[in-house]
């Protein structure tokens, strides 16, 4: 088994985590995560219920303060300074119900300072949605709106995608291919953080997997053969 | 401190047209502010005289706790899907964000106003005897000082388990000085008593509200990321 809490040999760390600690009260989300991730990979981070596997990724997104240790993400201590290179998808849509998705994608473009709502319709179309779809979010299947909340991540093209079961509730096909798109998006140079509980839907396509259980890393492996044995 | 316009344009756009379909807000101050109008009505039945020295306590209760009901909604729609995460995470400043809810409020408290008040003046057959303009400036700055303090404490309620009782305990104290300063002002410029001067009350709400809009706007960020 690796050491899962041994730095990654390869220098070019985009994401460095040290000691990172998160108490919800009494209860510790994180207990001394300790990793750095290399840029240019697709990680998919695994582990039951409770693991820490989203406070870890809203760590790295900067919406959850950690209790003790540091997150370095592209040399910066504090998220808010390169919020700009990373995009966050959650298990909610984070898209407002009574917007359509053109609509939605045209306000977050502009908190970007994007006004070029050319940008907003590739991204849609890139998602397997149509743009020109006027029904609002809210009228939108499961599926369809995890599609327009990973557009909305994508919009401002960043570095790295920090996305919490992006494939939960979405039928098969449509999975396999957000998988391909992340997968086009990992050979792009970009860093891809993927919570998951459909692992093998990322076999193949994952360039690590993570596992984690009760706030810790416990393994880094290639392929999801440590499932079997775990 | 600062809140690039292009922003707070964009959230301000965004906020009335949520509003413009769901109606929330709307719906619910109208509602209220109608019943606590009829409800007043039926409980005093006071000449015209009265009515002017009443007037300016009851229309301002009604507008306060009706604003209360937009106010708890304006960030509920932020909390639905976790939207205001995406907020916090994109580049854009907290101020933008305050700044267009808070001017969002101030439009959709300014309407229910618009519609109220043409009816208080038929139930309580009231008729302005001093310097009827003076009720501009106390109407524009006795809502932003509402709307202001409404905003950010609402936000700050935000994450508690029963913020629709947290907002009034925490608005309500500190709305004190310029809810007495506009219901003066109010009561001087029906009553139009040549003797007082409502200038004074709008000069201490105008003092109000610069000094806690500047308050709400340096500590906003430190709500908005707040856990």
């Amino acid at each position: 088994m690796n050491d899962p809490q041994a730095p990654h040999p390869q220098a070019d760390a985009i994401i460095t985590v040290t000691n990172l600690v998160k108490q919800f009260g009494r209860f510790a989300a994180l207990r001394g995560v300790t990793a750095s991730f290399p840029s240019g990979r697709l990680y998919g981070i695994l582990g039951d219920n409770g693991a820490g596997k989203t406070t870890l990724l809203r760590m790295l997104a900067g919406l959850v303060t950690p209790t003790r240790g540091t997150v370095t993400i592209l040399g910066s201590i504090q998220p808010r300074k390169i919020c700009r290179e990373f995009g966050y998808m959650a298990h909610p849509s984070l898209l407002y119900d009574e917007m359509s998705g053109m609509e939605n994608l045209r306000y977050f473009a502009r908190l970007y300072g994007l006004h070029d709502d050319q940008r907003c319709v590739e991204i849609i179309s890139a998602v397997g949605l149509d743009p020109t779809l006027v029904r609002p979010v809210g009228q939108y299947s499961q599926g369809m709106r995890q599609r327009m909340s990973l557009a909305r991540a994508l919009l401002h093209d960043p570095k790295i995608l920090l996305l919490d079961e992006p494939f939960s509730n979405v039928d098969i096909r449509s999975a396999r291919e957000m998988v391909k798109l992340l997968g086009h998006m990992r050979d792009g140079g970009k860093t891809i953080f993927v919570v998951t509980h459909q692992a093998s839907l990322l076999d193949g396509t994952a360039s690590e997997f993570i596992w984690m259980d009760s706030g810790q890393i416990i393994n880094r492996t290639p392929d999801l053969k440590f499932m079997e044995t775990a | 401190m600062s809140a690039p316009p292009g922003v707070t344009l964009e959230t301000l756009r965004k906020d009335i047209r949520l509003e413009w379909r769901s109606k929330d807000a709307i719906n619910s101050m109208l509602f209220f502010a109608l019943l606590v109008v009829v409800v007043f009505s039926f409980s005093f039945d006071p000449n015209a005289e009265e009515s002017r020295l009443i007037a300016g306590g009851l229309v301002w209760v009604a507008f306060l706790f009706a604003a209360v009901v937009a106010l708890n909604q304006t960030w509920a729609r932020e909390l639905r899907n976790q939207v205001l995460d995406a907020y916090r995470v994109s580049p854009a400043p907290a101020n933008s964000l305050f700044l267009a809810k808070a001017m969002g409020n101030f439009i959709f408290v300014s309407v229910l106003e618009a519609v109220m008040v043409p009816l208080f003046v038929v139930f309580y057959k009231l008729r302005v005897l001093g310097p009827a303009w003076q009720l501009v400036p106390v109407t524009v700055l006795g809502t932003w000082a509402i709307v202001v303090n409404g905003t950010f404490f609402a936000a700050m309620s935000l994450r508690t388990r029963s913020r629709e009782i947290m907002l009034p305990l925490l608005l309500f104290p500190i709305t004190i000085p310029a809810l007495i300063s506009t219901v003066e002002a109010t009561t001087v410029i029906l009553v139009g008593d040549p003797a007082t001067s409502a200038k004074f009350w709008i000069v201490l709400l105008a003092t109000y509200d610069v000094m806690f809009t500047i308050a709400c706007l340096a500590l906003f960020e430190t709500v908005l990321h707040a856990e």
